[in-house]
């Protein structure tokens, strides 16, 4: 046989003919991946169809007014003050949250005993998966009681601090209690991610650190920390997403208001999730979708939220290998 | 014991950077890895330590700077003195004795975040200490470790954009500009291309006028060429590790006194 | 090795001295907490000086340090004071909230709790029980489980054995789904279940919501856990000729499951103390209803909840002991994902142990 003469490279197109069942698989496969996308468009899609007649009958006033008054001859409601609290709740929540969920998570990656690090490690991760219900039961029960006289105190010695002045003296089931308890609830989430990221700094630097001679925090504060950045602001946007979506714990707590005003240690607060589980067994059609019009309003502000997280934690260095 | 040093004779103990460990032992754990090293590595010259993998070489390194005692388990006994003050005495803190006792890693780690010329001044950074002429430290460190030239134009591009063995002379720039008394390197060239690896060994031959250099190396060869003094490490299976026989790099190579050493430095197995 | 002259030396980072300058701040400042919490602060009792004295300490203990070694020293010995002092500050009182559900339901339990429902007792009356609600919590999980754990591994099979260029936008849908506020979910399914399909609500319903929230967990586990899987085993399996869907049945998931299980318990765990998105699709109820897909059903978080509303003791005694229930099931669901943990990290410590003794010799 003579040899075919070829002259030229031509790379060979593969052909790849799958067999049924493979076919069957991929399609299946492709199909339920594409099934979240398909879910997250219809929730958007239902909810701001659900919403219509409520927008159609308030317009630009849903999201500039305050006051939430369907039920009158003359419905008139917006989520101007509903979301102002929803916001300085979570804003109270993560103020105290970050903070600890970095002391925290240094701890249990640079400071705690060897023996002590898998346990506690552990227990983070059990107090991450307790449901909301719990810590609201808790706030509600025990740490309200535990807490007016604090608030009282605070706010007499230092009325002259406009976020601690309050009008009258009653001070339970305020914005300052349902922050503490969604705080609680957060800061395990919190600290899993960020022990996370710090748990992966190469251990090469940190022991080219501390071969210099730096003490445990230079090292910390010059390898560990600048390394954690992006684990840290991932962690603490999924613990907004969480503080503002918090329902139950909240819902609990507050006794609804919807004006805005400063004092967060005086009763009275509200948020989005909890109007919509507070007011929807009573509610009328009307007003039911004027619930779903505030739920779309959240729903829009988390996934703004979680989808800056995922791209804050996945662009830094130590987040690529990191879920949040 | 006194060795005698390429062109020094009889090192004065008053003379900056003498290091000597006696009676070492070491464990992980229940599992001893070094016993009973004794080793006097003299000022001003650079000591090699070498033997086959496992030995406890790298363990030895990371006793002289106190980084052994950074795995919890790790555990040791016997002293080692630096310039006859036993930096394991409950008195001298971990930290200081690390400052005085530089380290050069494996695998190169400049800090990612920091520019070139942070980099170099880490170390004065790390430890509070603050210099009146911080361009001309990093200048001088940089030219010690034969960086300067290639990177004086780009001082502020971060660390991490350098090739190899460039990083790893950043390492080096970097330990010296606290100027320790001993540099530690352990395996600096292993993870490097031949001509990166002649580039230190040039660095190691300018730096020991000033510092003592204790380098672990599998490399015969850059043992032979760099070193004056040698110490050969071994360790039978699950056993801990002790050295064979030290002395003057010429003699280990040329007239070794034990059969082991002699077959390993020509080969023969390891 | 029995060589009694080798004193093992002590490397500890604190020296006795260190102790005793420890010690001697703690003193130091409590003492002065206790002059400024009697004679200063307007307030007394153990939590003004108790944080006083917390203050007081770093004060001190900052200034001993800074004179005795330096400042750097100094800082050093601080912040290890204060990320540790945060540390226990936070997870104590995280451990207590536990405790308290727990001492509080044990007392509260009682047999008619677990043969009982809600129908026939009043707010005021002692009695009753929350069998209509574990009832109702096992059906729905156990309906969402149906739904979601298919789905949830098909997409982590997607993710991570199909793959292809639309890997990257679904694996961002599922991060952004898992971000959906549960009442967003409960919402959603009121308004296409129950408005637009026209439904009543039901256990059904409720299920709905609860597997949209249980999805993007089941699959992000189980892509985590599928990624673990050795690649030469799927290379192994198709060089003998086998189809990729074979492969993924027969080799990949098998190898996998230890940790797939663990997905799912780790989706149960996620949805079991959900409680807003039943508001608006189970109802609630206080009677028995078997059926989820007819009527308005109880659930263990739901009755809860509406219990808590209520000012009774009586009732808040129920919701104690339900909240148990609830910490007991989440508690058993973590232990069992720790189990299979272990003896997966077991099996591999045990094999790399081999490696290591064969590549030794």
């Amino acid at each position: 046989m003579v040899p075919s003469q070829v002259t030229t490279d031509v790379p060979r197109t593969l052909l790849r003919t799958p067999t049924r069942s493979d076919r069957i698989y991929r399609g299946l496969a492709i199909g339920t991946g594409l099934l979240t996308l398909v879910i997250l468009a219809l929730i958007g899609l239902n909810l701001l169809l659900q919403s219509r007649t409520a927008i159609q009958s308030q317009g630009l006033r849903f999201l500039t007014s305050n006051a939430w008054s369907p039920q009158q001859a003359e419905p008139s409601f917006g989520i101007k003050a509903v979301l102002y609290w929803t916001i300085i709740i979570a804003f109270i929540a993560l103020a105290i949250a970050i903070p600890v969920s970095i002391a925290c998570a240094l701890y249990l990656t640079e400071l705690a005993p060897r023996q002590l690090q898998k346990p506690l490690r552990s227990l983070v991760d059990l107090l991450a998966a307790i449901p909301s219900l719990i810590y609201g039961m808790w706030g509600l029960l025990y740490l309200q009681p535990h807490m007016i006289p604090f608030a009282t105190w605070i706010s007499t010695k230092l009325d002259f601090v406009p976020f601690l002045r309050v009008s009258r003296p009653s001070f339970s089931s305020s914005a300052l209690i349902a922050g503490v308890v969604v705080s609680l609830m957060v800061i395990p989430i919190c600290t899993s991610v960020i022990r996370e990221v710090f748990s992966q700094t190469p251990q090469g630097e940190k022991e080219a650190a501390l071969a210099m001679g730096a003490t445990r925090w230079e090292m910390i504060r010059t390898v560990v920390l600048p390394f954690g950045r992006g684990g840290i602001i991932g962690g603490s946007m999924l613990g907004l997403g969480r503080a503002l979506g918090e329902t139950i714990a909240v819902a609990l707590i507050i006794s609804p208001i919807f004006v805005i005003r400063p004092s967060v240690v005086e009763t009275g607060a509200n948020s989005v999730a909890s109007l919509i589980a507070l007011r929807f067994g009573e509610a009328d059609a009307l007003q039911r979708s004027g619930l779903v019009a505030a739920g779309l309003a959240l729903f829009g502000l988390t996934l703004v939220v979680n989808t800056i997280a995922a791209f804050v934690v996945a662009r830094s260095r130590s987040g690529a290998g990191v879920d949040i | 014991m006194t060795v005698t040093a390429e062109g020094v004779t009889n090192v004065e103990a008053t003379k900056s950077g003498a290091l000597e460990a006696r009676a070492v032992s070491a464990w992980f754990g229940n599992h001893k890895v070094l016993e009973n090293v004794n080793l006097f590595m003299p000022p001003q010259s650079v000591t090699a330590l070498i033997g086959p993998s496992g030995c406890g070489k790298s363990t030895f390194l990371r006793i002289l700077n106190r980084m052994h005692e950074l795995v919890p388990i790790a555990q040791l006994s016997g002293e080692v003195l630096l310039d006859n003050e036993d930096i394991y005495a409950a008195n001298v803190r971990a930290t200081h004795t690390r400052a005085r006792i530089g380290m050069v890693f494996q695998k190169p780690n400049p800090f990612p975040a920091m520019t070139i010329y942070e980099n170099v001044l880490s170390g004065l950074k790390l430890t509070g200490t603050t210099v009146p002429n911080p361009d001309e430290v990093v200048e001088t460190s940089l030219r010690q470790a034969s960086l300067w030239n290639e990177v004086k134009d780009r001082l502020d591009s971060p660390g991490g954009a350098l090739s190899g063995g460039q990083q790893q002379r950043l390492c080096i720039a970097r330990s010296l500009a606290v100027q320790p008394d001993v540099l530690l390197m352990d395996e600096p060239c292993s993870a490097l291309d031949p001509t990166s690896t002649r580039r230190v060994e040039e660095t190691i031959h300018d730096i020991k006028q000033r510092v003592t250099v204790v380098i672990v190396t599998h490399n015969m060869q850059q043992a032979q060429r760099v070193s004056q003094q040698c110490a050969f490490f071994l360790a039978e299976e699950n056993q801990p590790g002790y050295i064979v026989e030290a002395g003057l790099t010429t003699d280990i190579f040329g007239n070794p006194k034990d059969d082991r050493t002699n077959d390993y430095v020509n080969g023969r197995f390891g | 090795m029995s060589l009694t002259t080798e004193q093992r030396r002590s490397t500890a980072a604190t020296t006795p001295r260190d102790r005793v300058i420890q010690a001697a701040s703690a003193l130091a400042s409590g003492a002065l907490a206790a002059v400024i919490t009697t004679q200063v602060l307007p307030v007394t009792g153990p939590v003004p000086f108790g944080l006083t004295w917390l203050i007081a300490f770093v004060a001190i203990y900052w200034l001993a340090v800074q004179q005795s070694d330096d400042a750097l020293a100094a800082r050093d010995r601080i912040m290890t004071f204060v990320i540790t002092t945060g540390a226990a500050m936070v997870l104590l009182p995280l451990v207590f909230i536990l405790g308290f559900v727990f001492v509080r339901g044990v007392g509260a339990l009682s047999v008619s709790f677990f043969t009982e429902d809600l129908s026939r007792t009043g707010t005021l009356d002692a009695g009753g029980g929350l069998q209509h609600a574990i009832v109702g919590t096992l059906q729905q999980i156990a309906m969402s489980v149906v739904m979601a754990v298919p789905l949830g591994m098909m997409t982590a099979v997607f993710l991570n054995e199909v793959r292809g260029p639309l890997r990257r936008p679904v694996r961002m849908f599922v991060d952004a789904m898992s971000g959906v506020p549960s009442i967003v979910a409960g919402l959603f399914i009121y308004a296409v279940w129950l408005i637009s399909l026209g439904n009543g609500g039901s256990g059904f319903a409720a299920s709905l919501a609860l597997s949209i929230l249980m999805l993007p967990t089941v699959a992000r586990t189980a892509e985590e856990v599928l990624r673990l899987v050795p690649g030469g085993l799927r290379e192994a399996s198709l060089a003998m000729g086998a189809t990729e869907w074979r492969t993924v049945w027969s080799i990949v998931l098998p190898t996998a499951r230890n940790g797939l299980i663990t997905a799912v318990v780790l989706g149960i765990a996620r949805v079991v103390g959900e409680t807003a998105p039943l508001i608006m699709t189970s109802f609630g109820s206080t009677k028995l209803n078997a059926n989820p897909f007819n009527g308005l059903q109880a659930s263990l978080p739901l009755s809860v909840y509406q219990l808590l509303s209520n000012p009774f003791a009586a009732q808040q005694q129920r919701a104690y002991a339900g909240a148990f229930v609830l910490v007991v099931l989440v508690l058993t669901l973590f232990i069992i994902t720790r189990v299979l943990g272990n003896r997966k990290s077991g099996k591999r410590t045990r094999a790399f142990r081999l490696f290591k003794k064969r590549s030794a010799s």
